[in-house]
């Protein structure tokens, strides 16, 4: 019962993996990329591996997402630098 | 990159992944025990959790490098940020966000330190206590509370370097009495949480760092 | 056909995904995702290998947390250099990269 749970969870994974790299809007992709992040948690959890749950939950989803976010809405906005040549 | 190598990348791939999938099947049992090994040295290690036993005494030299590979990763930051003197107008800060953040940052800092204070009895430790410190600053600048660095100054950067100095002069004062690292077993828990509280400092400032000094969001007016 | 084993399988198959990403990709942000999606792999395959047999094992479990700091803090650094390069030429590819050929 629980091995197909895990299987569910893997299958997912790759799902989520597989969507982050074919998706063509960036904004969708790294939305899915904390999405797969979320789900690793979960990963990390099933194997008895309570630290590294907690560190790829805040690490993983949130602060590598929040970085992607930014990066994201500086590359949409930003123009070449307006410095004298 | 044409057609034909971007095929035959993923051939390979494809191939290499069946490899992979065979090799893990046929594996054999492992031929050391580690949880073994870790759990007869757990009760001189200094903390009752295995995991911060390993990496705080048994592998601490891992967790040395670790630190200072962070350090290295916010010098690159610092040397590629560039003030070009270009600043984008802010829209101003919403205050549904902000009552939130200022709600929420002081339990976050209560869940960091408990994080710290648990990491020796259960799953916790400093890289978790640090990265929600580090959640907290970064709240704290998406709701246009805390401006972005700039420019740091001196106690920032003393913060940024305090956890890997206090690590690197516990190493250093150890060394002498023999192996590297390796803590006299009545002094090993307070060591530990020394060098815990000087990491989770600087892991909560580098991992701040690591955004704010990307970002263009200053403060509303 | 333990968890350990099951974790260990989709890692494997994550590293080829990310690995096969970051060659293929010509978009720059995009190679990133796919960077992190190789660690990911790596590091289920340490723990998932390790416990393949049931049981926790506490040194693959260090090994990985001290992975995740290091991956992060590489992907700030890359993400620096991206919007720096973006700064300066307004792209997000390498110069050699074609377009889609």
């Amino acid at each position: 019962m629980t091995l197909a749970f895990d299987l569910l969870l893997a299958l997912t994974l790759l799902w989520s993996a597989w969507r982050t790299l074919a998706s063509p809007d960036l904004s969708r992709a790294v939305v899915m990329f904390i999405v797969f992040g979320l789900l690793m948690t979960l990963a990390w959890a099933r194997l008895g591996a309570a630290d590294i749950a907690l560190a790829e939950a805040a690490i993983g989803a949130g602060l590598t997402g929040a970085l992607l976010l930014d990066a994201l809405g500086a590359l949409k906005s930003g123009a070449p630098s307006k410095e004298a040549p | 990159m044409s057609a034909f190598a971007r095929f035959a990348t993923v051939l390979l791939a494809a191939l290499f992944a069946t490899t992979l999938v065979a090799a893990m099947f046929n594996l054999g049992a492992p031929t050391v025990d580690l949880p073994g090994a870790v759990a007869a040295q757990l009760t001189h290690s200094g903390v009752a959790h295995p995991v911060a036993a390993v990496l705080l005494n048994f592998r601490g030299y891992d967790t040395l490098l670790e630190v200072a590979v962070l350090l290295l990763a916010l010098l690159g930051i610092l040397g590629v940020s560039h003030d070009d003197g270009v600043t984008t107008p802010t829209p101003p800060g919403e205050p549904v966000l902000q009552a939130l953040a200022r709600m929420a940052v002081p339990f976050m800092i209560l869940t960091a330190g408990y994080l710290l204070w648990v990491g020796a009895h259960r799953p916790g430790g400093a890289f978790q206590a640090g990265v929600v410190l580090a959640a907290a600053v970064v709240l704290l600048n998406l709701a246009r509370v805390l401006p972005a660095w700039t420019r740091p100054g001196l106690l920032l950067r003393l913060g940024w370097v305090s956890g890997f100095l206090i690590f690197l002069a516990v190493a250093a004062a150890l060394i002498s009495q023999g192996h590297l690292l390796q803590y006299p077993p009545a002094w090993a828990g307070a060591l530990i949480l020394l060098i815990e509280v000087g990491l989770t400092i600087s892991i909560g400032l580098i991992m701040s760092g690591l955004f704010l000094l990307l970002t263009e969001r200053q403060t509303s007016p | 056909m333990s968890p350990g084993l099951i974790y260990a399988l989709a890692g494997a198959l994550l590293f080829v995904l990310g690995a096969t990403g970051v060659i293929v990709l010509a978009n720059l942000l995009r190679k990133i995702l796919a960077f992190n999606l190789l660690g990911s792999g790596a590091f289920l395959v340490l723990v998932g290998l390790a416990q393949r047999d049931g049981g926790t094992d506490p040194l693959p479990q260090a090994m990985v947390l001290t992975g995740i700091v290091v991956a992060v803090a590489a992907t700030a650094l890359a993400l620096a250099l991206l919007r720096r390069l973006h700064r300066l030429t307004g792209q997000t590819r390498l110069p050699d990269e074609k377009e889609h050929g």
